[in-house]
């Protein structure tokens, strides 16, 4: 069993400062700081090969920066914490394989182990708590391979949850999922995090639908970074800061979009391509 | 025709111990391999193992010993060189120049017809007591090792990302999963043959999973198609002098086909009731 780890009230669950990741001379993140604290819901947004993913090996002690520091819960970095719950973007799956759905939640708590799984009461109890926490009780014995993109992703959310993290790192979850699956992914990671004072940090190309749960943001462009709560960060001098040219940032109907250029320059072109999708579903 | 020499003779005893250790393997490395999409290294191993077994005869040593060598030899060199990408080109590589060395070999030798003709499509009558412990001790192996490998096995084939994260050493636990491949390949090819090895690998699994969605339940199922191939086979080539191997590609292919069928008339029937087909 996991003895649960105590958390002082102000100290950080994750703190990285100055970091810097170079991949053969090239950098990929420069002097990146970040601080989460407990229960905090962060949106990690940007464009694509901003460091996003990079930045999620480094906090897993995948990948050393070459210089700064990576402590979680004031430890140093390294894999296989099990403070850390990782969900991957998706599953690559064949649509036949002997998988059911509480199958795979099992190996989030125990698939790291050698050896064959002894079944248990224990075990098996654990796994249908987690499944009813995602709201995927209902399809526990199905097979994985058959379910759709938010029911799997309910799934990967569970088997993260069951080593019981103090930080959920989830990789664009809300990628391959249609509208309203992805607003109940969201709202569904909010809850958990808030009832069970788990931070959490979602990557996302597009912040809409995270407006409405997210504490603070931490923007990545160009291997830099930003962090602050959304009406600090999305204005214009912050982000054409960040990306090194103009963007601008566009209120629509309560909603952000990011656009690079000004009026002078490349007019309007969307750099968060993926608003339309929110706008659709009003 | 049929008659007690099945059960009685002693190469006929030793058939049917080494064939019901190699149905055991199978069908465990199998489920593995089904899943992890691992098909063509499977398809390559059992011929680095015909070359190696080929050369055996050639040096007059032990086939098995060539065998192994040459299956567990290629494992390594699929596991090191190749990573997710090139994978395909890196087995391929391997299937055909270790092909080409047991073209070589048998060239080389003037045995042939005998040699060659066990090697590729298994001679299971001519299985002898020191081939059967041999057998059954490198099944052991192997099943402990696939014990072993199982949890982090699996995770890692549902999600190297999640793998990864947990600590698990995702490419030394591959090329692990590769060299047992490697192992029972060659305790395979003498019974079943090079060619056809690949059929009893892959046969039972990928019907098992048209039945059952339950990895334990596919384990069991698989366990059972594969047993039950085996031993329909070698009764059917005691009786009629045909290649085992004949009768096991051709009994999984059949077992394939009528899962294929009962999946087929399941869904629809579910689909019926369901009324999404309307007619």
């Amino acid at each position: 069993m996991i003895s649960p780890v105590k958390v002082k009230k102000g100290d950080a669950i994750l703190s990285i400062e100055n970091i810097r990741v170079q991949f053969n001379q090239r950098c990929v993140l420069n002097d990146v700081n970040v601080q989460v604290f407990p229960g905090e819901f962060i949106g990690l947004i940007g464009p694509n090969g901003a460091g996003k993913s990079t930045l999620f090996k480094v906090i897993l002690g995948l990948l050393s920066p070459i210089q700064g520091s990576v402590r979680v819960l004031g430890r140093a970095a390294k894999s296989g914490d099990r403070l850390i719950g990782y969900v991957p973007q998706k599953l690559f799956l064949d649509p036949n394989i002997p998988l059911r759905a509480r199958d795979l939640v099992a190996l989030g708590l125990d698939g790291h182990r050698w050896g064959i799984p002894l079944p248990s009461k224990v075990r098996k109890k654990r796994v249908d708590e987690m499944l009813k926490a995602v709201d995927a009780y209902r399809f526990a014995d199905s097979p994985v391979g058959q379910l759709s993109g938010g029911e799997q992703q309910r799934l990967l959310i569970a088997q993260a949850l069951l080593t019981d993290p103090q930080l959920l790192l989830l990789d664009e979850p809300l990628s391959n999922l249609d509208i309203k699956s992805a607003y109940e992914v969201v709202n569904l990671v909010s809850r958990i995090g808030r009832e069970k004072g788990i931070a959490v940090i979602l990557v996302a190309h597009d912040m809409n639908p995270l407006l409405s749960v997210m504490d603070r943001v931490l923007y990545l462009a160009e291997g830099k970074a930003v962090m602050g709560r959304v009406e600090d960060v999305f204005r214009n001098d912050v982000l054409s800061g960040l990306y090194g040219y103009p963007v601008e940032v566009l209120h629509v109907n309560g909603r952000i979009m990011v656009v690079g250029g000004n009026n002078s320059g490349i007019n309007g072109y969307p750099l968060e391509c993926n608003c339309c999708k929110s706008e659709a579903a009003t | 025709m049929l008659d007690a020499g099945i059960f009685t003779q002693s190469f006929m005893i030793h058939a049917w111990i080494g064939g019901t250790i190699v149905a055991i393997l199978s069908a465990f490395i199998g489920f593995f391999v089904v899943i992890r999409g691992s098909s063509f290294a499977a398809h390559a191993l059992p011929q680095a193992g015909f070359a190696g077994g080929a050369g055996a005869v050639l040096l007059n040593i032990n086939p098995l010993c060539g065998l192994a060598a040459f299956a567990v030899g290629g494992a390594l060199l699929i596991g090191y060189l190749g990573d997710k990408e090139r994978n395909d080109v890196i087995t391929a590589l391997t299937l055909v120049a270790t092909l080409g060395a047991g073209a070589l070999f048998l060239g080389l030798t003037n045995k042939y017809a005998t040699g060659a003709y066990a090697l590729l499509f298994g001679q299971i009558v001519g299985v002898s007591s020191d081939q059967v412990v041999a057998t059954a001790f490198i099944g052991i192996v192997c099943l402990l090792c696939l014990a072993f490998l199982y949890r982090p096995l699996l995770l890692a084939s549902v999600s190297r990302e999640i793998a990864e994260a947990r600590g698990v050493p995702v490419r030394l636990l591959e090329i692990c999963f590769l060299v047992v491949v490697g192992l029972a390949t060659a305790i395979i090819v003498p019974v079943v043959g090079a060619l056809l090895c690949f059929s009893l690998l892959i046969g039972p699994n990928a019907t098992s999973v048209y039945l059952t969605s339950s990895p334990g339940k596919a384990m069991a199922l698989s366990l059972l198609i594969s047993l039950v191939t085996v031993w329909i086979s070698i009764v059917l080539a005691y009786i009629s002098g045909w290649p085992i191997g004949f009768f096991v590609s051709m009994t999984g292919a059949l077992l394939y086909a009528c899962a294929r069928a009962v999946h087929y008339f399941r869904v629809k029937n579910i689909r019926l009731k369901a009324g999404i087909i309307q007619c």
